[in-house]
Parts: structure tokens; sequence; C-alpha cells
């Protein structure tokens, strides 16, 4: 089995600052420490999310594989589960649809989803122009690897808040996070 | 084990265990994805009875690293029984350095009180909640208040602020007065007096508010608009004391009243014991 973190304790803390940070300030981009060694198609960012905040209590969706689904009941101890049911997806591949996500109810909006996706590449400063609670003007982010239409179905599901789904874009050692309430503007 | 945990005298880093953290760091980054929302937590018993900060507590244990300075005020003290008592607790777990300093820390736990002191990116504020709920006085039942807030419905509140404008002539509420977040959750500020409610509004800190005996945590990310409740020819106007402080002279800080002698004498004094100091020196 390949190892998890190397301290269970501080690098889940310094991973959940920066977390906290990218879910508080959308579009901005965190670094995480790099690991070595973890299964065939998982990333330092999206691992270190996964052993931070995923456990027994957070029924999970993957499309990964044997790999790192069995390094995920090791680590994480995760139920796996189909995506409605899940409370966090990870998702390696092609990002599904939105919809098959659960959103939560107006009364518990918390239960949407927290979907963590690796995409190719997170570059700051440029592309979408972010917007809403977090963010003090504009914040910028180009997001490789999305599927097309990403951007229109992102912005249809905003008019259902309180409900929604938070992403973890994660490329690398770098995530940024899109909570429900930011708001894409598609630059030209 | 974690060498963070020999450290801290056989207790795990500051204090909570690893499944509670994550339980509650999760519960955290939904209170910043929806803003002003109260998300249910499994509060642990601390070694300290509800009341006395736990919810904030729990908060500052789950995000706090060896990294960070901490500062704790009780109603803007530095130096009064809670204040000391929860900055020696993390002293103590978590061996973490800790400030009386506003501008040197990074997390600031605050009972009843913003800091004078604009805050910055860097810092996090964590608010010790005794009543989460905004609509308790107006709908007992929680079951009820839940729908009122998934409607969006404060028809309650804005009732009850038109009947204490036409019975006192303004807001009856000195402290806690109720906020809008984002334009979409009434919230909570807990008991700030209305002088600070201004500065929750674009802060550039991450805000973020625990209730242990109740067992909700709320968070308002930084830059968002968080408004006082009020009306468009009633606008909500702090309450501010009159008089200078007797030691520094500021006449734009929130003051106690504090009774000076046995002859009824009375000073006032800047809450803010950090703003106080700085404007000594």
């Amino acid at each position: 089995m390949k190892p998890g973190f190397h301290d269970l304790v501080l690098d889940a803390q310094s991973c959940f600052r920066a977390a906290m940070e990218a879910m508080a300030r959308p579009g901005r981009v965190q670094e995480i420490p790099p690991t070595e060694g973890l299964p065939n198609g998982l990333e330092p960012a999206a691992a270190a999310l996964l052993l931070t905040l995923v456990d027994a209590d957070t029924p999970l969706w993957t499309d990964a594989g044997e790999e790192a689904r069995g390094w995920i009941a090791f680590h994480c101890g995760a139920p796996l589960v189909r995506p409605g049911e899940a409370g966090f997806a990870l998702v390696t591949g092609a990002l599904p649809p939105l919809s098959r996500f659960r959103d939560g109810s107006d009364e518990a909006p918390q239960d949407g989803a927290t979907v963590i996706v690796q995409v190719q590449d997170l570059v700051p400063g440029e592309g979408w122009r972010l917007s809403g609670p977090g963010i003090e003007t504009k914040h910028r982010l180009r997001v490789n690897g999305l599927p097309e239409g990403f951007v229109a179905s992102w912005e249809a599901r905003r008019g259902t808040f309180p409900r929604g789904m938070d992403l973890f874009l994660c490329s690398g050692t770098r995530l940024a996070a899109m909570p429900r309430t930011v708001r894409i503007e598609e630059s030209v | 084990m974690s060498a963070a945990v020999q450290e801290a005298g056989g207790y795990n880093f500051a204090y909570l265990d690893e499944a509670t953290k994550r339980m509650i760091r999760r519960a955290i980054l939904k209170g910043l994805a929806i803003p002003g929302h109260q998300i249910p937590f499994g509060a642990r018993e601390m070694p300290l009875p509800y009341g006395w900060g736990t919810g904030g507590i729990q908060l500052t244990a789950s995000i706090l690293g060896p990294r960070d300075r901490l500062k704790v005020i009780d109603q803007g003290a530095d130096d009064t029984t809670n204040a000391v008592s929860i900055r020696r607790f993390f002293q103590r777990v978590a061996g973490v350095e800790v400030t009386t300093r506003t501008a040197e820390a990074t997390v600031i736990q605050t009972r009843h009180r913003i800091p004078e002191r604009h805050l910055t990116e860097g810092q996090v504020l964590v608010f010790q909640v005794p009543m989460p709920e905004p609509l308790f006085r107006l709908e007992p039942r929680l079951t009820e208040a839940r729908r009122l807030h998934a409607l969006g419905d404060y028809s309650l509140a804005q009732l009850r602020l038109y009947e204490d404008i036409a019975r006192q002539g303004e807001t009856g509420s000195s402290y806690n007065h109720p906020v809008m977040v984002n334009g979409r959750y009434l919230m909570s500020p807990s008991p700030i007096p209305g002088y600070d409610n201004p500065k929750l509004h674009r802060s550039a800190a991450i805000l973020l508010f625990g209730a242990g005996r109740e067992k909700k945590i709320y968070a308002v990310p930084p830059w968002t608009e968080v408004r006082s409740l009020d009306f468009d020819d009633h606008p909500f106007r702090p309450m501010l004391a009159a008089a200078p402080c007797a030691f520094c002279g500021s006449r734009d800080s929130y003051k106690d009243e504090i009774v000076s002698d046995d002859r009824g004498g009375r000073v006032f004094v800047c809450s803010d014991t950090d703003h106080c100091r700085e404007n000594q020196s």
C-alpha cells in the first residue's frame, strides 16, 4: 500500500488551511507540498484533500482506477457509492454533468456534494472572471480540462442557491475552489 | 505517533481528535460556501462548560497550526478570565505562539467584540456564539426557523424591528443586531455591539462563528456584503459613548463604562485593550 500523509496531524492541518483559503477566496490558487508515491491517476493536491476531509462518515464516488480506490479505502475508509449518494466525489477523468451529484435541499443546502476535480491546468490571472463572496472585485482563473458547456451549466445551477455543489479544482500540487456562490464570466 | 502529539503532553495537537477536526473542517468549508447559513455539527465536550466559548474553541482547534499566532479577547480585552484561560489552553495543547497585538495575530478568537484595528487578509476571526439562531425569540421551533431560512422569509424579524421603532423611535437592540449576509441569510452576529456590525461588511479577514451548546457553525467569507437589518427611512445607527477614553483619549473607539469610586464616579475606557495601548504609546 502506498503511503498517505507523512504526519497525519500537521499535514492535514496545513492542507486544510489551504483548502479553507481556497474556499474563502474563490479562484485563488493555493499550493500543497508535493507528495511522492501516490497511486496511479491520483495527483498530490486531490490526494491531500481526500486525506484531509474524507473519512468513514463521508460516502464517496470516484471514477479513479482500482489502485486509487484501494488507497482511498485504506487511508480514508470512505464507503464508495453512486454519484447521487455521495457527499464527496473525486473526478480524475471527464467531469460528469453536475446534475448527477447531490445538491442538498433548501433547508439543508450543506448536504450538496463537494466535488474534487483533477484538471489539466490552473492558470491564475487570465481566463474566467470570477465574482461573488470572497472576491474583492474580480479574480481571474483559466481552467484547462473542464468539459465544454461547463460555464453555462454552472451559471444555470447558480439560480438554485442555496442548493448546489462546491468544487475543488486540482492540478498537480495546486488547487482552487469554486463554491456554489461564485459567478463565472467567460472572457472573449 | 505524530511529533505534535508528543509535544502536547499526551493530547492530540490542539486537543481535538482528528476525526472531530475533519467533521468541523467540513462544516467550515460548507459554511464558507453558503455564507450565513448555519451548519449543524457534533459539538464535543470540552474541558470547560458550555457558555465559555466551546464553539469558538472547537473552531480554533480545528484550524490552528504550529505556524499560527493566536490572540484571544473577551469583550475586547486580552486580560480577562475567559481570554486568559483559552489562551493558556492552546499554549498547552498546541504549543502555539500567542500575542495580545491584533496586528501580529493570524487567528483571533473573540467573545463579543471585533478588534478596532482593520483586519487583514492573513487573519481569521473566530467568534464564540451563545445563540446562533437570529429568529429564536420570534420563532421558538427550530424546525420552523429552518423553514423560514429556507424560504428566506424574514418578515418576523422585520416586524420586530418595526415594532421597536414604533414604540421607542429606534431599533431596540444595541448589541446582537441581526444582519443579512450576501442578501440571502439572516444571521446573528453573536452579541457584538451594534458599533461592530459595520466591520462585518466586506471584511478582508475570514469570519467563522461557532456555537458549542447549540451545535452550529457558520461563516462569512472575506469581502462579503453584510448589512444590518433596517428600514430605508430608519437606517441602522450604531450607538457610541459620547465621552472620550479616559486612558488614550480616543473618541471613535467602542467604550466600556467603568465605576471609578464609591461616590458614583464613572469613566469611559476603550473596550479594545490592544487598541488603547497602541493609542497611548
